[in-house]
């Protein structure tokens, strides 16, 4: 495997090392707004409390927040876990555990994504479930 | 990039904000997944996050985010701008200020109910 910090001066080759180094920064640019507005709005805007069961079941009622969500899901993941995959890259030294070691954050990648996708597209809140918003 | 200068502290930060933020996001994954088990499993997921250890937790989840926010900024400066190599020292210090700026009125929002006061965020919600 090749070594690329992730970091730094840009992989030329125009291989899965570039795109890498492409994709941290578009996604990341997106991820400053996505990720700051979430943490305003859940820990700032109302506490963190408040965001439960009712509030979630208000606000996914609008398809905006779905989608909000799953897109700092996706990116979050995947920008969070190529950064793993360098610095398991970086630090992991004999094949063996390497192999291991990028398997492994290949397959967490893959079980979370799938696990936070469907907990968002299968929500549907229970009735009766209205009732006050924040928990003492 | 040296050893021992600025350059090699805000590499560090990074990569360690970087990592403190993935295992929150993994560990948040789990938590809304309990959505799917009905309000009062969720709910009593959540009211976890009220604890007042959890809140500091937050507080450096908060600290962290705003931290590599702002250094990824500065990072790209030195990768598309052609002073930014030149600059990246500046730019640390102003990465440094802009996370303590945008930190403490955050920060004041999340501990304030663990002293008891409501700094007006405790309503119905959106």
């Amino acid at each position: 495997m090749r070594v690329s910090a992730g970091y730094g001066s840009r992989p030329s080759g125009g291989g899965f090392e570039t795109f890498s180094w492409y994709f941290f920064r578009i996604s990341g640019v997106l991820l400053i707004f996505l990720a700051i507005f979430h943490l305003f709005l859940n820990h700032v805007a109302t506490d963190v409390s408040c965001t439960s069961y009712q509030l979630i079941s208000i606000r996914y009622e609008n398809p905006f927040w779905r989608l909000y969500d799953w897109l700092l899901l996706t990116l979050a993941l995947l920008h969070g876990m190529n950064g793993l995959r360098i610095v398991v890259d970086d630090y992991v030294r004999t094949w063996g555990w390497r192999l291991t070691l990028q398997s492994a954050v290949g397959i967490v990648t893959l079980v979370f994504f799938l696990l936070g996708t469907i907990t968002l597209i299968t929500f549907h809140p229970v009735v009766g479930a209205l009732g006050p918003n924040c928990i003492k | 990039m040296y050893k021992g200068q600025s350059g090699m502290w805000s590499w560090l930060l990074h990569r360690i904000t970087g990592l403190g933020i993935l295992l929150f996001l993994l560990i948040h994954i789990v938590d809304i997944s309990l959505l799917g088990f009905g309000p009062k499993i969720y709910n009593e997921g959540i009211a976890l996050f009220s604890l007042t250890i959890v809140r500091i937790l937050s507080l450096a989840l908060i600290g962290g985010l705003l931290y590599h926010s702002f250094n990824g900024v500065r990072i790209m400066l030195i990768d598309f701008w052609p002073k930014g190599a030149r600059y990246q020292g500046a730019m640390f210090i102003v990465v440094m200020i802009l996370t303590i700026v945008c930190f403490l009125p955050m920060a004041y929002f999340v501990i304030a109910p663990a002293f008891g006061i409501n700094p007006g965020n405790m309503a119905s919600g959106m």
